[in-house]
């Protein structure tokens, strides 16, 4: 991280004060982002970001890049075209759990499936925050939400086991109580040519936090400190210490041939069969 | 080579206007009776050196082309019914954000998956209203081959023109219909790309436009970094819940800058209105089927006469008003419960009676009907 970065550069500082409440994980994610971008030197003119519904999702409009705002769970769909059709965009998604694999799932799956080149960044609260709590694909079984009273009887998703499945050339999950490492998996994930999953484990102490007695956010921080462990350590530990740990760090990155290249070949051959 | 006659389909006539109308980018997902013209774009869209891309449903398809338009391609996705359901969420996010596309429904039987092979005009009312809040929108209705072409060129350039979605309202007989055409009569026609700011990023307000015109739209990466949202929002394109002021304002332009320019939009044509004292009032394949009747009533000594409107919406009142003055009665054939001829009976005086003639069994709309009807003997015939 630079001395000389600063955050506000990359902001429209007139959009502030931002919506989130106090405590939310957003923020710590967005400045991660920031920063990786400051590291990349990307050219902001050239960035897009695009983002869902819900809280996550509005963090397009503080960002000074081009910046999307659509429709619930289609971001990926809008990237998309965005990418296909101007390949030399940088085009990232910045979304949350209930928009990225609920109503989302179908185009997450088939963005890995095609690797384009679009980094997803998934902020995973374990809930619907904009609607007022309820659960989503990733909240644990087990867990209280408006919508899950009694307890939610679903199991979660594990969307980076299906995003590596589903041909996903990067997979990584982070943590927000360690900017450091979320910052270097955005960077890892906007280098890579590739579909890139950043899947970040983040708070919101005031509907996930206070119906599940997660206390404020800085105790959700210390959970996620408590029950995390790094792919490093995880290698070295007994299978019984492993029980009920989420895994973390970079979980999958390899080479598999990129859509948009591999439909530059396609309108290569399709003109040489013209002549 | 573009002197020749070709025989061609009328799927196929929408891909060929389609990139004579500059098309650049194609999204979609397989559907009868529309597929050909993916099949067909796949094909030829990369030797243009354009995109087309198989989605994985109809709303990532319409999702697509919205993000590729952003970035200044001329878009396009061809769906049907079941498709065209699906896609009227992001539909309406193209018209809150203004961001121009054509979308072309090849409509077929419904509800639901209903006959796929089937031909029908049912979609004609969820053209205007399908997708939810108040809007204004553009669709336009072929009745040959021919005009397929003509019409998806001028749903580009309107769709350009106006900074808003374009739908194509085909049916299957047309979409199916193969004819003879010539088409480098087109080739001289105007071909309208969005009007581009003029400003320097730092002064570019995005959705700043006059109440009754679109703004002018810049492209994503060249400098000028905007925020589009389906929110509603001012002119600077962020959120404005709280402005109620702005939010009027918005709702109002968007609706406006197309109601506004009804006669610039208003597309028909007519066979023998003037002297006629029944007018039919037809589009699509049916106007084909009135087309027919009215050439074998005039043999017959009634005075009926056609025409045919290509625009469907925004609705051509003034041109339903004039051309129905006078008339005895205006006769509407569709291929469903009388959709267009309630909105006819609206605006046409009480002295003249609107008679809606449908068919909804599949099967195109027969002339017979129109020549029963004056005789008497149509059993599907309805005076609003």
């Amino acid at each position: 991280m630079p001395k000389s970065f600063n955050v506000n550069k990359y902001l429209r500082m007139d959009k502030m004060p931002h919506i989130w409440c106090p405590g939310c994980g957003n923020g710590m994610v967005m400045s991660a982002f920031l920063r990786a971008v400051d590291s990349l030197q990307l050219d902001p003119n050239r960035v897009v970001v695009v983002s869902g519904i819900g809280c996550s999702s509005r963090i397009s409009g503080y960002l000074d890049f081009n910046t999307l705002h659509t429709t619930h769970g289609r971001p990926l769909a809008f990237a998309t075209g965005i990418k296909l059709a101007e390949p030399t965009l940088e085009v990232v998604v910045i979304t949350g759990d209930g928009d990225a694999t609920a109503i989302g799932g179908n185009h997450f799956l088939h963005s890995c499936r095609r690797n384009i080149n679009i980094t997803l960044i998934v902020i995973n609260n374990y809930i619907y925050g904009m609607t007022g709590g309820q659960y989503s694909p990733l909240t644990h079984k087990g867990d209280f939400a408006t919508t899950a009273p009694y307890g939610n009887v679903e199991p979660e998703l594990d969307m980076c086991k299906v995003a590596e499945s589903a041909g996903a050339t990067y997979v990584a999950r982070g943590v927000t109580y360690k900017p450091v490492s979320m910052e270097d998996m955005i960077i890892k994930a906007l280098e890579n040519k590739g579909f890139s999953l950043v899947e970040i484990l983040s708070q919101c102490p005031v509907y996930y936090g206070r119906m599940n007695k997660k206390g404020d956010a800085v105790e959700m921080l210390k959970w996620q400190k408590e029950n995390t462990v790094t792919m490093k350590a995880a290698a070295q530990m007994a299978p019984s210490a492993l029980k009920g740990k989420i895994i973390t760090g970079v979980l999958s990155s390899r080479y598999r041939p990129e859509y948009t290249e591999e439909y530059e070949n396609v309108i290569q051959q399709a003109q040489e069969s013209a002549q | 080579m573009t002197s020749e006659r070709r025989l061609m389909q009328g799927n196929e006539a929408c891909a060929e206007g389609a990139l004579k109308a500059g098309l650049q980018f194609f999204a979609g997902y397989p559907i009868t009776p529309s597929t050909e013209i993916a099949e067909i774009l796949a094909k030829k869209l990369p030797k243009l050196g354009g995109k087309f891309i198989q989605m994985e449903d109809e709303i990532a398809s319409m999702a697509a082309v919205i993000g590729a338009s952003l970035t200044g391609a001329k878009s396009l996705t061809a769906t049907s019914g079941p498709g065209f359901s699906l896609k009227q969420e992001n539909l309406g996010f193209a018209i809150m954000t203004e961001v121009p596309c054509v979308i072309v429904n090849v409509q077929r039987l419904g509800p639901s998956t209903g006959g796929p092979t089937l031909t029908a005009q049912g979609d004609v009312l969820q053209a205007r209203w399908g997708t939810h809040g108040e809007h204004a929108i553009i669709a336009l209705c072929p009745a040959s081959v021919e005009e397929t072409y003509y019409l998806t060129i001028m749903a580009f350039n309107y769709a350009e023109r106006f900074r808003t979605p374009v739908i194509l309202l085909l049916d299957e007989t047309i979409g199916h219909l193969r004819e003879s055409v010539q088409l480098d009569k087109y080739d001289k026609m105007k071909i309208f790309s969005r009007p581009r700011p003029w400003e320097t990023p730092d002064k570019y307000l995005p959705y700043a436009a006059e109440d009754d015109e679109p703004p002018p739209m810049a492209v994503f990466g060249e400098g000028y970094r905007y925020h589009v949202t389906g929110l509603v929002h001012d002119e600077t394109g962020f959120p404005c819940t709280g402005n109620h002021a702005a939010i009027d304002r918005l709702l109002r332009r968007l609706t406006n800058k197309i109601l506004a320019h009804e006669d610039e939009i208003t597309l028909y044509k007519e066979t023998m209105t003037e002297d006629a004292e029944h007018l039919l009032i037809a589009f699509g394949a049916s106007a084909r089927s009135a087309a027919s009747a009215v050439k074998i009533a005039r043999r017959e000594g009634i005075r009926a006469g056609l025409l045919q409107v290509q625009t469907l919406w925004p609705f051509p009142e003034k041109l339903i008003r004039q051309k129905t003055l006078g008339k005895r009665s205006v006769l509407v054939p569709e291929m469903n419960l009388g959709q267009y001829a309630r909105e006819i009976k609206k605006v046409v005086s009480d002295k003249t009676m609107v008679v809606t003639l449908s068919q909804i069994d599949g099967r195109l709309f027969h002339p017979n009907k129109i020549l029963a009807y004056f005789k008497g003997e149509e059993k599907h015939a309805e005076v609003l």
